[in-house]
């Protein structure tokens, strides 16, 4: 085991998956010799040379197109969108293509092998074009697995497991915690498997549960309501598409309450879709209406960005509010 | 569309993408003389000189910023340090109602049009004085009043929007352009193409000004374009097309007043190249030495834009080396004062969260904001608590 930062231990999934699969290629915009704007890519060029880790033209349609050709000639296609606000230029070929390449063709063609990595979410006092948290509009899309890592050691195996799945997966990486997030992480192989959520800590009032940095947040108000004697059961997420009905609704008839929490706005957001799934499953055995602590339906400020994110004191009130219902 | 006989073949010809060499205008030598048989552009002593004075504020500007952002002052920065003729010049050439649509190292015109130094300032300390109420990170500058865009961080996306912009000046009848500016590296987004090819077919008075710097963060040109730039795609979309040195007032003043005089007469969009440097880092997150050498930077600095224009100043006999210490030294004094008013004032209200998302709040975001407003007054000391004071 070493300790890694997130970006470590994201740069090291790569390797290993460039140095296991020769058809592995790493490209983006200043990904190359620069290793990225947040460094996720260094030294990949030096290790494996110009021809498989790349700086793209400024194109992230462009990007993703390439990739998509790449993937369905049988490559390993590991594309970066240097910010997931950037995403949207590669909406269409994200969202008509890559999704739809093995169901359209009658599974004559497929991208399986492509994977996009892009960096999400505030707290860095970024503003609405470095902040923003677009998961929603991709689980709207059948055909793309979506993931998002909440620690060193889950990006590792999360990445490496997304890159060898079948089926393109767009990989959501917390910025906030890149340099923040450090823990032991094993430096050889290992995967996680995707569509699988995980209980981080059991309880017995509420289930808690998130994805990516917002773990972190949702961690620290349950701690808080411990102190007051509320005993929470955390649940990270981990894949949004198709994501783990079962862990989760085990664990609110168990409970009996659940609050869910991300950053992006709440409406339209994926907590609905969860809370409209868990609120069919555990129907009767649920004791207060399920809550949803998230973003404001504005976009993401940069002055007032405090009051404008899901923050723990929120999470806290919210799980008080659940409990006293 | 069927050729004229004279260029159809009848055997295979190749035309390379290497065909098309486009011409570099120059106009002043580095040591401020023009080229022998240089024509100059329209230019007076008043001109001139409002054109030096908004480069040299825009380089104090740089300069202090880039400072105030080491000391934590500001979040981050973007200087235009080595980019000033390329941007003031194109400015310059601009009548007040022709629109400017940035991409965000483009300060220099915004001053040229006008902007107060506090008003750089509300913006970069995002206080409750901004115009764009602290929603964007610095340098995310707008100005109704002044015909500039505010500026959008996703890259090229203005690109077609200023062909739409510049449609609409034609048809409301007005004897405007829309002027956008963008980096070689922005060059290669989708809009790009879009926009230029909406602007031609559609015959819109809109000047596309491409700022060749060398880099888009680390990328240089060479991985970002083959062939001979960015001015061939212009000759490739049916648009008048022209090259400059982009570190040459007088050259990008000349081939922007020429721009804007066909866009204006003709309707149709003209594609500027200006070639020149980034001389400092791509931002204040940035560091260059990860990517480029010294030397290079050093060679590029022998080609100051600033130093260039001033020399010709000198020679003209409008401009003395008292005169430009005396300017500088105002300039550096005129910043620091309004850092330290900036920031100090509020930040702004915290109904402004809400505000703006449409014509008028609706009734789901009032509720929202009722909320906010009550969380936070239960964790009083958890949230800045001057958001919204009078400034
Ligand atoms: C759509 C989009 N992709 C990526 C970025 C991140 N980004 C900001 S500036 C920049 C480089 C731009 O280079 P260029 O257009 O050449 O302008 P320069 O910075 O050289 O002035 C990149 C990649 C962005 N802002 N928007």
């Amino acid at each position: 085991m070493a300790q890694m930062n997130l970006l470590q231990a994201i740069n090291s999934a790569m390797d290993i998956a460039m140095a296991t699969d020769d058809s592995a290629v790493v490209f983006g915009e200043d990904v190359g010799h620069f290793g990225g704007v947040f460094r996720a890519t260094s030294k990949l060029q030096e290790k494996y040379g110009k021809e498989r880790c790349f700086n793209t033209p400024l194109t992230e349609q462009g990007i993703i197109g390439f990739a998509n050709g790449l993937a369905a000639q049988g490559s390993t296609a590991i594309a970066e969108i240097q910010f997931a606000d950037y995403i949207f230029p590669a909406f269409d070929q994200l969202v008509n293509e890559s999704a739809k390449f093995r169901y359209r063709s009658g599974n004559e063609f497929d991208v399986g092998r492509l994977t996009v990595r892009t960096p999400y979410g505030g707290g860095i006092a970024g503003g609405h074009y470095h902040s923003q948290s677009p998961e929603a509009y991709f689980t709207h899309t059948p055909g793309l697995k979506i993931v998002v890592p909440r620690n060193p050691y889950e990006a590792k195996g999360l990445l490496l497991a997304s890159i060898r799945d079948d089926n393109p997966v767009v990989f959501f990486e917390p910025k906030r915690l890149y340099r923040a997030s450090v823990g032991e992480v094993p430096e050889g192989e290992y995967t996680i498997s995707l569509s699988k959520a995980e209980v981080v800590q059991s309880g017995s009032d509420i289930t808690l549960l998130g994805w990516g940095a917002q773990m972190e947040l949702i961690e620290k108000a349950a701690k808080m309501a411990a102190d007051i004697g509320i005993s929470c059961e955390i649940i990270d997420l981990r894949t949004l598409l198709p994501w783990d009905v079962d862990t989760v609704a085990k664990s609110v008839c168990k409970t009996g309450r659940l609050l869910v929490s991300h950053e992006a706005p709440i409406t339209g957001g994926f907590a609905g879709e969860i809370a409209a799934t868990i609120q069919q499953e555990c129907f009767l055995h649920l004791e207060s209406p399920i809550a949803r602590v998230c973003g404001m339906d504005t976009p993401y400020p940069l002055a007032l960005e405090q009051a404008h994110m899901a923050d723990h004191l929120k999470i806290f009130e919210a799980i008080k509010a659940s409990v006293e219902f | 569309m069927s050729l004229e006989p004279q260029h159809q073949v009848h055997k295979a010809v190749m035309t390379s993408g290497h065909a098309l060499k486009i011409p570099e205008l120059k106009i002043l030598q580095s040591d401020g003389t023009p080229y022998p048989g240089a024509t100059l552009p329209d230019i007076d002593q008043e001109l001139a000189l409002k054109i030096y004075d908004t480069a040299v504020f825009t380089r104090v500007l740089d300069e202090r910023m880039l400072a105030a952002q080491r000391q934590g002052r500001i979040s981050f920065y973007m200087t235009c340090i080595g980019e000033e003729a390329a941007v003031v010049g194109s400015a310059a050439a601009l009548s007040q109602d022709d629109m400017i649509m940035a991409q965000y190292r483009e300060q220099a015109a915004l001053r040229y049009r006008g902007f107060t130094t506090e008003q750089f300032m509300n913006q970069m300390f995002s206080n409750v004085k901004d115009l764009g109420k602290g929603r964007q990170m610095p340098i995310h500058y707008g100005s109704n009043e002044l015909n500039y865009m505010t500026v959008s961080s996703p890259l090229g996306t203005q690109i077609p929007q200023a062909a739409g912009y510049a449609y609409g000046q034609k048809r409301a009848g007005k004897e405007a352009v829309t002027l956008c500016y963008f980096g070689e590296g922005a060059a290669s987004e989708g809009d790009f193409h879009a926009g230029l090819n909406m602007a031609a077919v559609l015959n819109c008075p809109a000047i596309f000004f491409c700022r060749n710097n060398g880099y888009a963060i680390s990328t240089p040109t060479s991985e970002q374009f083959a062939g001979d730039g960015i001015a061939p795609r212009g000759v490739g979309y049916g648009i008048n097309t022209i090259r400059v040195d982009g570190n040459d007032m007088l050259a990008v003043l000349a081939a922007t007043q020429q721009a804007r005089a066909i866009a204006v007469a003709e309707n149709k969009p003209v594609l500027i190249e200006a070639m020149s440097y980034r001389l400092g880092a791509h931002s204040s997150s940035d560091d260059p030495s990860g990517y480029r050498s010294r030397e290079e930077e050093a060679k590029w600095r022998e080609h100051d834009p600033v130093l260039r224009f001033k020399l010709w100043l000198l020679a003209q006999g409008w401009w003395s080396e008292e005169q430009d210490e005396a300017l500088y030294d105002q300039y550096r004094k005129e910043v620091l004062a309004a850092v330290k008013v900036a920031e100090t004032l509020p930040k702004p209200a915290y109904d402004t969260l809400v505000t703006d998302v449409y014509d008028t709040v609706p009734e789901h975001l009032e509720k929202q904001l009722q909320e906010t407003r009550d969380h936070m007054a239960r964790y009083p000391d958890h949230y800045p608590a001057d958001s919204g004071k009078e400034a």
